[in-house]
């Protein structure tokens, strides 16, 4: 790896001044909580966590709603929710918001977590299912339960997103006690829930992890996107660890539930009742 | 990914030396014994104190997993190898013929990475299985016999390779890639891993549909049997400096050789100097085999970072291939219509 840091110098500066940027939005809620340290003395954020939200069906406040699917009745109806943007609404261009309506209206059709598809940053991570957090010196790794989606924290070597990405390419680094966390690279393909939001490839997610208590952490995230948003806005809610003592990761692997939806009408022989 | 390690280095051979010449023979089942660091090569440690596997791994290999009906002995010389690579990697670059299939699927080496421009991780053996002796999966049970068979008469009902998307293979359909596992496998291409360790836990992303195996260490019990994944749920434990993974519970969707619901897999990883990781599997499947059987591959370490591998996002081959051989058959319906005398 030593042959390529002269290469990436340049690369490792923008990015320093894009997370200092990014911390003068993001500031960090005050705690007094100190969390214990790993081996190489940082912040231990490793475990397994989870929200306790609605937020993936919409990061605004909303009320309950009914589902799309009839015979699903209550199983897929949308519970309500506080919302997880700060001060309740997010900032669109008017264009964007028409554009918002407009995806939550074909949702059936355009939402990419119902074709499992990688689900994006932040989404991944109060998308409902657990997600792992594992820590070295040199990465952190978060290895999600929904469609196995990875992310690559690089601690060290930071560099500019090589290509656009569903998940984004994130340099981290240690604030105190935070872990923050600056990702962009992303395709512009994902969503942020199932109400339609949205961004484009110009997504700049500026994230914060921060001890809150032992099985609590505070998720702090800045975004920001000129082509879809008139100003920088932010999202925040906690974390809560997976206490189980035989918690574990398990496989989501959704290609395989999806594959009729997409695949199906080029069977050769359609699929019969009896089959 | 990208390495232009095309010929061994004399290290590599060094290493691939040292590690064939840990084993001896008549090793039953899961009594693998762990490989030693080479002479003088102190395994790093994590700050918990742990041996330090972090980084970045290449398993790609020219070495067939069965050995080949003509060739006796266990090991080739280095210079064999070097020549039976040369030969491989020479024949995995060539200029695709225009027109055939090769040519219009993407070429491999231009717009992929496949093993003529990866790290090799180049060992002596003359197949991957070393155990039983003679490098060769152990005859079927009976049971194992029926079920194949069995297996062969379902697969005939379901028609053409091309008739219907879960008729085709689990690669293709991106579900899951030879070099995942467990037992991990050089994949044909991509076979580079990355390992991130803290006290409690070992993962190993595999570059192939980002599949992250996450092995917890805390010696926890194996998961109820109710639960089925296409990787099992493993568990580890450090024996001195090899970590040893014990995985179960499989769906059996994604067989070996014919493998079970029932296979079991244990892996031995040990760090035997400091590019190389001796990466050793039992496989045990009583309904399928009269005996477990075992093999050893070499890790190579690698340059990363791996990037991205949304395999089913972006998965127009499948799609296209499906809506081709629809259309050949209406192409074909069409034929026989206009050749039907009025």
């Amino acid at each position: 790896m030593k042959d390529r840091s002269g290469r990436w110098a340049t690369a490792t500066f923008v990015t320093a001044v894009a997370l200092l940027l990014g911390a003068s939005i993001a500031t960090a809620q005050t705690t007094d909580y100190r969390a214990p340290r790993t081996g190489d003395g940082n912040p231990d954020l490793n475990g397994i966590w989870q929200t306790i939200n609605t937020a993936n069906w919409d990061i605004e406040p909303h009320s309950a709603a009914p589902g799309l699917v009839r015979e699903l009745g209550a199983i897929a109806a949308i519970p309500a929710g506080l919302g997880i943007v700060d001060g309740g609404s997010i900032p669109y261009r008017p264009e964007a918001r028409a554009q918002r309506d407009e995806n939550f209206a074909r949702r059936l059709e355009l939402d990419p977590e119902i074709k499992c598809y990688l689900p994006g940053v932040p989404r991944a991570t109060y998308m409902p299912f657990p997600f792992q957090i594992i820590q070295s010196r040199q990465h952190v790794m978060v290895v999600h339960e929904y469609a196995g989606a990875v992310r690559t924290i690089y601690m060290e070597n930071h560099t500019l997103p090589p290509a656009p990405t569903w998940m984004g390419w994130s340099n981290g680094s240690w604030d105190g006690e935070s872990l923050v966390v600056d990702t962009r690279g992303f395709n512009g393909l994902t969503w942020f829930d199932r109400a339609g939001n949205f961004h484009s490839d110009a997504l700049h997610v500026i994230e914060r992890f921060t001890a809150r208590s032992a099985d609590i952490l505070l998720y702090e995230v800045t975004i920001e996107d000129p082509n879809v948003f008139t100003r920088p806005w932010t999202m925040s809610m906690p974390l809560y660890r997976r206490v189980e003592p035989n918690a574990e990761i398990l496989e989501f692997r959704c290609v395989e539930f999806v594959e009729d939806l997409i695949y199906g009408h080029l069977r050769k022989l359609p699929i019969t009742p009896e089959r | 990914m990208r390495t232009n390690h095309r010929f061994l280095s004399s290290g590599s051979i060094t290493a691939a030396v040292i590690a064939a010449s840990l084993m001896t023979a008549n090793l039953v089942g899961a009594q693998i014994p762990n490989p030693s660091p080479a002479d003088g090569y102190t395994v790093p440690r994590t700050p918990d104190g742990q041996p330090d596997f972090e980084g970045f791994w290449s398993n790609a290999t020219y070495t067939p997993l069965q050995r080949g009906r003509g060739v006796s002995g266990e090991f080739y010389t280095a210079e064999e190898v070097a020549a039976i690579e040369a030969r491989a990697l020479e024949r995995e670059s060539a200029q695709t013929v225009p027109g055939t299939r090769a040519d219009v699927h993407y070429d491999f080496t231009q717009f992929g990475l496949d093993r003529s421009q990866a790290t090799l991780a180049t060992g002596l053996r003359t197949s991957l299985i070393f155990d039983p002796p003679d490098g060769r999966i152990p005859p079927r049970t009976a049971e194992g016999q029926r079920i194949m068979a069995q297996r062969q008469e379902e697969a005939g009902l379901r028609g053409g390779r091309l008739d219907a998307v879960e008729n085709m293979n689990l690669g293709e359909r991106c579900i899951i890639m030879a070099g995942a596992g467990p037992q991990m496998m050089d994949a044909g291409y991509n076979s580079n891993y990355q390992i991130v360790q803290n006290r409690d836990y070992v993962m190993i992303l595999v570059e192939m549909i980002h599949d992250a195996r996450i092995i917890p260490l805390d010696g926890r019990e194996q998961a109820d049997p109710k639960i089925r994944q296409w990787m099992g749920t493993s568990r580890g434990h450090w024996e001195g400096n090899t970590l040893v993974v014990e995985t179960a519970n499989f769906n059996g969707k994604n067989p070996i050789n014919g493998s079970t619901e029932n296979k079991r897999v244990t892996e031995r990883f040990t760090r035997i100097d400091d590019e190389t990781m001796v990466y050793r599997f039992t496989i045990e499947d009583e309904t399928m085999w009269t005996r477990p059987w075992s093999a050893e591959l070499l890790m190579k370490q690698t340059i990363g970072p791996i990037f991205e591998h949304a395999c089913h996002e972006g998965n127009y081959g499948l799609y296209n291939t499906l809506v081709g051989a629809r259309l050949e058959e209406q192409l074909a319906a069409e034929e026989a219509a206009a050749r039907k005398p009025n």
